[in-house]
């Protein structure tokens, strides 16, 4: 059994830790690519959102490469996100390849549905499983505290490119952590390699909350790389998703750094319940960014996404009421890099300006 | 369109879009001392170039270039081209040239080629934008190829459109739709004045609708961006918004003098001689070339500019490591 998995941001990277304690093979498929979008947007429908799109390229070319296996996460809930799996495995034998799928449903949905593939593919008891998600768990958080540091500190590097250089030389020092006690060591060493690079510190930044869908926001090929853009022009980053917190236990120390409750409380005033996906989330991550005194906030998410439609029909009155400027983005195959480049370009000179206003000069 | 002046020092601004391609001087004084306005032809170098040589024959007298902007599409590869001290997007360019002229515009109407934006300001301040590409029905190519299918000039419509009573109604959400509604509405026997308002019309209301949907549209309003020139789309503007409209003297080539506008400040501000390759930049012959860079997976291609052996910039890949630094060290914005 050879097992592959979509790719995502360096969730392959977590997803593999897991799955060697198990004893599963994984392989992970080739980074996406305007091929793998290519051969997305041929087979999936073309209302269903980019996510969909690149996951059926991911799995197609990890298919290419002699993978058996595929391995996909569930979901309930108003986004379509939920039957994916299924929709995915429909799509992919109607093009006539011929493969497993395992489908891990999220624990809210039933113990046996979350554990029980696991189960069956890795011929674990439950007891070995839950043992390998506690040890691969507090890895997996380490990997995200480490991109949460980088996206702070890429905006103060002198050298275009030193940062994102040394945050691959701190994820290698990452993958050297075997079990749960080296993870604060390693994720020191971690840091001090970011902390390496050489940087500006008295360079006065600007600061932007990234909200939205969390394909969009985890995977670079999706969102253009907009993190890299954004840091390498000197802004300071925070972002409202990481996997983690996505997978992870709801509320336990979020890397994001405030809570599902937190969140909902805030964006209650204009939104009072779950839409689905992020769509409240990114209600409520703008005000809460509001709050921590950011300059602005950038929205992107998949063409066709109703959470986030909704998050965008909602988010006007928030800028209007708490005064911070949002810029949205709607991402699918057709959109260019030329287009956000240039918005993005005039979104950063209008809150430049309106920080310059406020300073009085 | 010069004029006399003692001084002979200027900025130039270069607005280089999908359509058009737009050169500006300005002198000390911020007066427009040439234009240009050309198309781009989808040969934007060959624009740039043939531009500068008809802008040097615009000048009365020779003029020492202190900085030089550069705006549009392909503001980078303008900006290589001539040797721009500042490069920046059409958005900030127009509004501050909108600004220029009207100190307490509130909103921006831009409609060009083969985009649209809708700017927002306040005491000078950009507060809100939006930009559509998208789509072509709510910008100047719509307008374009009807005049081609009507057999009527661009540059007449205006005319025709203000003869017009009240215009057919048109639908405008698609430019495919308008099309067969136009066809559909002549074969009813339309007057072509109420045709061709109804499509100055379609777009008003395409562009109010998508664009400018949800925004406060303030006086003083700007109407700029090629499309400015016809008094058609006046018109519908003021008849769609109940409000009055002011279409600036320069309107075609706004983008060209905020860029100017743009580098004047930044060489106020950086005391270091200009960039400018001067007007014989018409006359190198500037080769591009792309090759697949094989640095990872990501397989990005590169373009290549270059000067006979030497190269003058190189961009295209995701992780930025080919581009030249000049551009990039500009780019990291500082309060």
């Amino acid at each position: 059994m050879l097992v592959a998995s979509p790719r995502m941001g360096h969730v392959d990277i977590l997803l593999g830790d897991l799955l060697e304690r198990l004893g599963i093979e994984y392989m992970v498929p080739p980074k996406s690519s305007e091929r793998t979008l290519a051969l997305g947007s041929k087979h999936a429908p073309e209302f269903s959102c980019l996510p969909l799109k690149i996951n059926i390229g991911n799995f197609i070319e990890a298919l290419e490469n002699g993978a058996d296996t595929l391995i996909m996460a569930g979901g309930r809930g108003p986004c379509r996100f939920g039957y994916y799996a299924e929709v995915e495995k429909r799509i992919l034998n109607e093009a006539g390849y011929e493969f497993e799928m395992v489908v891990v449903e999220p624990p809210s949905m039933g113990i046996s549905k979350f554990l029980g593939p696991i189960k069956e593919a890795s011929g674990k008891s439950s007891r070995k499983i839950i043992k390998a998600l506690k040890e691969s768990f507090p890895k997996a958080q380490a990997y995200d505290m480490l991109e949460k540091y980088v996206l702070q500190n890429r905006c103060y590097e002198v050298i275009p490119g030193s940062t994102t250089k040394a945050y691959k030389q701190a994820m290698d020092v990452l993958s050297n952590i075997k079990s749960t006690s080296e993870v604060e060591g390693y994720l020191r060493e971690a840091i001090s390699v970011v902390d390496e690079v050489d940087k500006d510190p008295s360079r006065d930044v600007l600061k932007i909350g990234i909200i939205g869908e969390f394909f969009i926001l985890l995977e670079p090929f999706a969102n253009f790389d907009i993190e890299e853009w954004l840091g390498s022009r000197g802004v300071y980053l925070e972002r409202s998703v990481y996997v983690t917190d996505w997978i992870g236990p709801a509320g336990e120390n979020p890397v994001g750094g405030a809570s599902p409750s937190e969140i909902a409380e805030l964006a209650k005033p204009y939104l009072s319940h779950a839409v689905g996906g992020e769509g409240l989330q990114s209600v409520g991550h703008t005000i809460h960014y509001a709050r921590d005194g950011f300059d602005g906030v950038v929205h992107m998410f998949p063409f066709t996404c109703m959470p986030e439609t909704i998050a965008k029909s909602i988010l006007p009155r928030v800028a209007r009421d708490i005064h911070i400027p949002i810029i949205h983005f709607t991402i699918d195959e057709q959109t260019g890099k030329a287009g956000i480049a240039t918005r993005m370009e005039a979104f950063l000179d209008l809150l430049m300006s309106k920080k310059r206003a406020r300073a009085g000069n | 369109m010069s004029e006399e002046k003692i001084n002979n020092i200027g900025y130039l601004g270069v607005d280089v879009g999908s359509v058009s391609t737009n050169l500006v001087i300005l002198d000390i004084d911020n007066k427009v001392v040439a234009s240009v306005y050309r198309r781009t032809q989808g040969q934007p170098i060959q624009a740039v170039q043939r531009g500068l040589e008809e802008l040097k024959d615009k000048l009365e007298a020779d003029i020492n270039i202190l900085g030089v902007g550069t705006t549009g599409s392909a503001r980078y590869l303008t900006g290589v081209i001539v040797g721009a001290d500042t490069v920046k997007n059409e958005i900030t360019a127009h509004a501050v040239a909108a600004s220029h002229v009207a100190p307490n515009v509130r909103t921006v109407l831009e409609i060009g080629g083969q985009d649209s934006k809708i700017i927002l300001l306040n005491d000078g301040v950009v507060v809100d934008f939006a930009m559509n590409t998208v789509c072509a029905a709510g910008t100047g190519s719509f307008l374009d190829h009807q005049s081609a299918r009507l057999g009527i000039p661009i540059d007449q419509f205006g005319g025709h459109a203000l003869k017009a009573k009240e215009g057919a109604q048109i639908a405008g959400r698609c430019s495919v739709f308008a099309e067969s509604d136009m066809v559909h509405k002549q074969q009813v026997g339309y007057a072509l004045e109420e045709i061709i308002f109804g499509l100055c019309q379609a777009l008003v209301r395409n562009y109010l609708n998508n664009l400018a949907k949800g925004k406060d549209i303030l006086n003083p309003i700007v109407f700029q961006g090629g499309v400015a020139a016809n008094s058609g789309m006046k018109r519908a503007f003021e008849e769609g918004l109940n409000m009055e409209i002011i279409i600036p003297d320069h309107f075609n080539v706004m983008g060209a003098i905020g860029s100017a506008l743009l580098a004047k400040e930044t060489m106020m501000l950086d005391d270091r001689p200009t960039n400018f390759k001067g007007f014989d930049a018409s006359l190198i012959d500037y080769k591009t070339s792309s090759f697949g860079c094989n640095g990872c997976e990501n397989s990005c291609e590169i373009i290549k500019i270059q000067v006979e052996d030497e190269v003058l910039a190189k961009w295209g890949g995701r992780c930025g490591k080919w581009e030249v630094d000049q551009i990039h060290a500009q780019h990291v914005y500082k309060v």
